[in-house]
């Protein structure tokens, strides 16, 4: 099965714009989450015309599971531009299940300082959640099996497809 | 001389168990150290320099040899990952070093450490303790004897690649007391495999130890056309107590002939890299002018040694399951 990805990010854009406008953020700065949070945060930042660079975080160093597995060895740098100090953050993501990956990339966010909001926005949410995290603007939600995934792959072109999963991680 | 086994230092996977030397270590491992500690040199830029990585584990710092840069930056590479750590400095006089080795061991041991970190004098120290430890506690190499200082070629390494990032165009001279230097043959190791053009190795005839034409190094005797046309010069320490066992005459000789001055130093390209371990002896292996002028990089191989030993301490830490630190998800 897939997705129409383009089409949710569109959906997605538009909804963060209506969302900035009702709370009156008119300078947020964008942190994507690698890798497809990357993508989309890179997409968004065209939609917005932020003046903000956009930043980077690779949770790798903050995940909950590091003392049973261990390193993720494709680990890349985390890259925030700019200070954090009282800004407006929109965090991207990909895909919201576990809430778990969401849990490590505020926790690194606080580590380079005190934002005034964080607003999060993910392309897909779907059910699986163990955390009580909840996203503020979603492209899509979906009700998948326990043993499927939903991967976005890209950049050009971003295509999303429901899979099989082949190992337990979840994360 | 090769004191390791492969097979100690990598689990059946290829992945670092422990970290005990360079030799024998893949192309793909040495990069990977690297990427690893590149991830990590923005976290001295933040405002909290910390990840929780290696948050509840205890790392012991087990130093029988004075350091005071190589034991601080691991303790702050250690607790910039959040493990708690112990110093412990033990100074070396029993005789019967094997027996006082293991007693230290088995007493850190019954305090759940779950790694240590060693400098000691004897070659083979730390792979001893590799050797000896449980499964669930990984080994780190600081410098043993003459044999091996892994992760100070690694951060040198770094260093480099950071400025220049293709070996394969590299031309390296190292410069000095070969012989006894285990930084100079962890160096050697793993920059051949790296696959570097050209690797030279200068020093006084007395200081260049036998058998080193196998690593594929050229030797010179003489610094001035040893350094022509080289990309990076690695200046080693020289160790003042050597010049009493009459292998070298004088620190004032030693500077005429093997000082790295800034006249010498126009032999090599315009671009080249001046790197030195530390502690410098300014004046007799190089001049301050150098030392402290723009091509000197030496400050930012203290800064990256920070990194590249967050990166070999979190591959290296023991997981639940025993296997290692490195697994890919999924």
């Amino acid at each position: 099965m897939n997705l129409d990805a383009p089409q949710l990010v569109h959906k997605l854009n538009k909804a963060v714009t209506v969302l900035l406008a009702e709370r009156q953020i008119s300078d947020p700065l964008l942190i994507g989450i690698r890798t497809g949070g990357v993508w989309l945060a890179e997409s968004l930042h065209k939609h917005l015309n932020c003046k903000s660079p956009l930043g980077k975080l690779d949770i790798s160093f903050y995940r909950d599971d590091f003392s049973r597995i261990g390193l993720h060895p494709q680990v890349k740098p985390s890259h925030i531009p700019t200070s954090l100090e009282n800004r407006d953050v929109i965090l991207i993501d990909d895909v919201l299940q576990t809430g778990r990956t969401i849990r490590a990339a505020l926790n690194e966010i606080f580590d380079y300082g005190r934002p005034n909001c964080v607003i999060l926005a993910v392309l897909v949410e779907r059910n699986g959640r163990e955390l009580p995290i909840q996203a503020d603007v979603v492209g899509a939600h979906l009700s998948l099996q326990s043993d499927q995934t939903v991967e976005l792959s890209g950049p050009s072109p971003l295509e999303l497809t429901i899979k099989k999963r082949q190992g337990s991680e979840t994360q | 001389m090769s004191l390791i086994t492969p097979s100690l230092q990598i689990d059946g996977q290829g992945r670092l168990r422990h970290f005990l030397t360079t030799e024998g270590l893949s192309q793909a491992l040495l990069t990977e150290i690297m990427d690893v500690a590149e991830s990590f040199m923005s976290v001295a830029h933040r405002e909290t320099k910390k990840v929780p990585l290696l948050r509840g584990k205890t790392i012991a710092n087990l130093f029988f040899e004075a350091s005071t840069r190589t034991r601080t930056t691991f303790e702050l590479a250690a607790k910039r990952l959040s493990a708690d750590v112990i110093n412990i400095n033990i100074s070396t006089s029993a005789t019967n070093k094997g027996e006082t080795l293991l007693d230290t061991l088995r007493n850190l041991e019954a305090m759940n450490v779950d790694m240590f970190v060693v400098r000691h004098e004897s070659s083979g120290a730390a792979h001893f303790m590799a050797a000896n430890v449980p499964e669930h506690v990984a080994v780190i190499n600081a410098g043993d004897g003459n044999h091996a200082h892994p992760t100070q070629a690694m951060l040198d390494l770094f260093t480099i690649r950071r400025h220049k990032p293709d070996f394969s165009q590299l031309t390296i001279a190292i410069v000095g007391d070969i012989l006894h230097s285990r930084v100079a043959r962890s160096h050697m190791h793993a920059l051949q495999t790296l696959g570097v053009k050209e690797l030279r190795i200068i020093a006084p005839k007395t200081l260049i130890p036998a058998g080193v034409t196998e690593l594929g190094v050229k030797i010179f005797n003489h610094l001035e056309p040893g350094i022509e046309g080289a990309d990076v010069v690695m200046m080693l320490r020289l160790q003042r107590e050597r010049m009493i066992g009459a292998l070298l005459p004088s620190a004032h000789e030693y500077f005429q002939c093997y000082g790295l001055t800034e006249s010498v130093l126009s032999a090599a390209n315009e671009d080249v890299l001046v790197m030195h371990p530390g502690p410098i002896n300014r004046g007799v292996e190089i001049d301050s002018r150098v030392a402290d002028g723009p091509k000197s990089v030496i400050l930012q191989q203290v800064t990256h040694g920070i990194a590249i030993r967050m990166a070999v301490m979190s591959m290296a830490m023991r997981t639940h399951d025993g296997g290692s630190a490195i697994e890919q998800p999924n």
